[in-house]
């Protein structure tokens, strides 16, 4: 039961991360603007967040306000980082995928560039806080539900899941989120009934990239001791994670709990009898998160619905 | 024929000014972090392989060799609409077939290096194939396919190699045999340049005869420009689509085995995705998305790479050249615009005068 239990707690950690990236890209994405930029995003957004971290560590600030703090460094440099490929997307009318590479590629090589020339040596930027809350107090102490979401628990779990209330809210019941989902799909339709476009898109890719951001943050300071210039793929999981989730929020969370139990079968099928005694390399099931993103998106894409107008540029004189 | 410079001349001028911009961005960076350094290390950055003489060049032509095909295989699928960010994972797949053959399979002189070679090529092609097959039959995002089949290739890669060609000691795949090794490219002494630039050469130029002047090659396009055109014209677009992916897929497997059937060559097992395959994403969109484009696109970004790494000797990481590169995209996707900013500066300046 213990071992259920662990488990179910390390599924959280990469769940974690998944979903709040992909909250973000739904609304970049139901606005009709695509980000795969999100990887580049986080790995920039974690450079600052580690940065900072390892430069006000000492500083003697309790390790989950210290969190609060990386966590909101990381969101405004994410969002700032996201306003290039919002500028060049949106404004510009640039091609949506070639400028969220070019972010892509920027990223780790700036982090790696500017690491090694302020530390004078490695790239990896290291920290010593760890954020592991080993039991919430009293909550922890409740049957079941105390193991379940209340021991050897990250703060930034708690904070995803208000996330995706606030989200999930915003999307489907304020002015602001039916205007995101309306221009998604026919964004003629929305400028007719004089919601300006470029403003809301803008907004959208911003709002993307501050989870991104912090979510590349989160996933350093949650599965690593150091940052490395690298997030794993999951800003492009994230993605494939809308996919398989429709675009809403609710699937969205369940493809994370799932993708995310699947990632950490990798670290810890050793410890499960019955995964031990099949003797399979360890790549197997580093594997196969990727191999079943790959299987379900192929029963579930002929089935779902993108945004009508994802990927396309919004040109006013074509109305 | 001063006609088709001029023409030649007005495709690729954004490329250059974005060129230009990549470059002045680099320095600025540069500039930033070590300004004593950054004047000699830059002009070390911009002479590339020329640094090192017969030598350098013969170094820049073998390491643009891999790159101009996976631009190529990006390249290729662009053509027909479609975003094949998975160059990597076709090349890894590509890279160990031919391996695989060089170091197990005990065949002639001659014979053994085409067989090799044509093994990388069907790696490829058949990991190009699960994307086509995948965006053709069942409608799945082929980005976010490509990108899986990468992840998937670098953790098979260390799979394959430790059961069938490992070499325990130093934790890296076999050596190939002699037989199978690239003969040299002759021209340039000391330097490690083989044939496979000779080949990619080949390839760029049959990948332009065969998008522009076949039937194939227009049914590819068409279906790159309005899939639904092409479908109410008679054309099949699922077969077009799956057989874009396939051919892409060939060539990065070919690049995977001109990068690796080289004497002393070997895959550690160390988890990686090869950087070749993302590098072709950079060659594709440098050289604007054609074959011929491709081929100095990736010159010129083997010539910055050599450049990149004689740099480090003045204490910088060769990390700024993707950063010159990203600006450069950056700058090229958003080309559309700069003939009406250069309009724009002209007009003031013309104010100004008047």
């Amino acid at each position: 039961m213990t071992l259920i239990y662990q488990l179910i707690q390390e599924t959280y950690v990469p769940a974690t991360v998944l979903l709040m990236v992909a909250l973000g890209g739904m609304f970049a994405e139901r606005s009709g603007v695509t980000n795969i930029a999100l990887e580049g995003i986080m790995i920039l957004g974690g450079f600052v967040g580690i940065g900072t971290l390892a430069l006000i560590e000492g500083l003697g600030i309790p390790p989950q306000l210290l969190l609060i703090i990386v966590m909101l460094v990381s969101a405004l440099f994410g969002a700032l980082y996201s306003m290039l490929h919002a500028y060049a997307s949106i404004q510009l009318k640039a091609n949506q995928i070639i400028s969220a590479t070019a972010l892509n590629l920027f990223a780790p090589a700036f982090a790696i560039y500017v690491a090694r020339l302020i530390q004078g040596g490695g790239s990896q930027i290291s920290f010593v806080t760890r954020f592991r809350i080993p039991e919430v107090p009293l909550l922890s102490q409740i049957p079941i539900i105390g193991e379940l979401f209340f021991t050897r628990v990250f703060l930034s779990f708690y904070i995803v899941i208000l996330l995706f209330f606030i989200a999930r809210y915003i999307l489907n019941k304020t002015q602001f989120g039916l205007r995101i989902n309306a221009m998604g799909e026919n964004p003629q339709a929305a400028d007719a009934l004089g919601v300006n476009i470029y403003k809301y898109r803008f907004i959208a890719v911003m709002i993307s990239g501050a989870l991104a951001g912090m979510g590349g943050t989160i996933f350093v300071i949650s599965s690593s001791t150091e940052y490395a210039a690298t997030v794993a793929g999951f800003g492009f999981l994230a993605i494939a994670l809308l996919i398989f989730g429709n675009w809403k929020p609710t699937y969205v969370l369940f493809g994370a709990l799932f993708f995310g139990f699947l990632r950490i079968l990798g670290s810890s099928y050793s410890v499960i009898p019955v995964l031990r005694d099949l003797d399979l390399d360890r790549e197997f099931y580093v594997m196969l998160p990727y191999v079943f993103t790959l299987i379900i998106l192929a029963f579930f894409s002929k089935n779902s619905r993108a945004p009508k107008a994802l990927g396309q540029v919004y040109d006013q004189g074509k109305r | 024929m001063k006609k088709q410079i001029k023409q030649f001349f007005n495709i690729a001028k954004p490329s250059f000014i974005a060129i230009a911009i990549g470059l002045f961005m680099g320095f600025l960076v540069m500039l930033a972090f070590n300004p004593a350094q950054s004047i000699p290390a830059f002009i070390q950055l911009l002479l590339g392989g020329l640094n090192q003489g017969s030598t350098g060049i013969g170094n820049t032509l073998y390491g643009a060799a891999p790159i101009i095909l996976t631009g190529l295989a990006v390249a290729f699928a662009f053509k027909t609409g479609l975003f094949n960010i998975g160059a990597s994972g076709q090349m890894m797949i590509g890279a160990y077939v031919s391996i695989h053959i060089g170091v197990l399979w005990d065949l002639p002189a001659g014979i053994h290096v085409f067989v090799a070679l044509l093994g990388g090529i069907f790696g490829g092609v058949l990991w190009g194939l699960v994307i086509g097959l995948l965006k053709a039959l069942r409608n799945v995002n082929e980005v976010v396919t490509s990108i899986m089949m990468n992840y998937i290739a670098a953790n098979l890669l260390i799979i394959l190699i430790k059961n069938n060609i490992y070499n325990t000691d130093a934790a890296r795949s076999k050596s190939i045999l002699e037989t199978a090794i690239l003969p040299s490219l002759g021209l340039f002494p000391n330097s490690t340049a083989n044939i496979g630039f000779g080949i990619a050469l080949l390839v760029a130029i049959l990948t332009h005869i065969l998008v522009h002047k076949t039937t194939l090659g227009f049914e590819l396009r068409a279906t790159g420009f309005s899939k639904d055109a092409a479908m109410y014209a008679g054309m099949n677009t699922k077969k077009n689509i799956t057989v874009s992916f396939a051919i892409a897929g060939g060539f990065a497997g070919l690049a995977g085995s001109v990068a690796y059937l080289v004497a002393g060559k070997t895959i550690s097992i160390a988890y990686t995705i090869f950087v070749e395959g993302f590098d072709g994403i950079s060659v594709a969109l440098l050289g604007l998305g054609e074959p011929i484009g491709a081929l100095f696109a990736g010159l010129f970004l083997s010539h910055l790479r050599q450049g990149g790494f004689y740099m480090q000797i003045y204490g910088f990481v060769p990390q700024v050249v993707d950063i010159i590169v990203s600006v450069i995209i950056y700058v090229s996707a958003i080309s559309a615009v700069i003939p009406k900013l250069l309009k724009l500066f002209k007009k003031k300046k013309s104010e100004v005068q008047s």
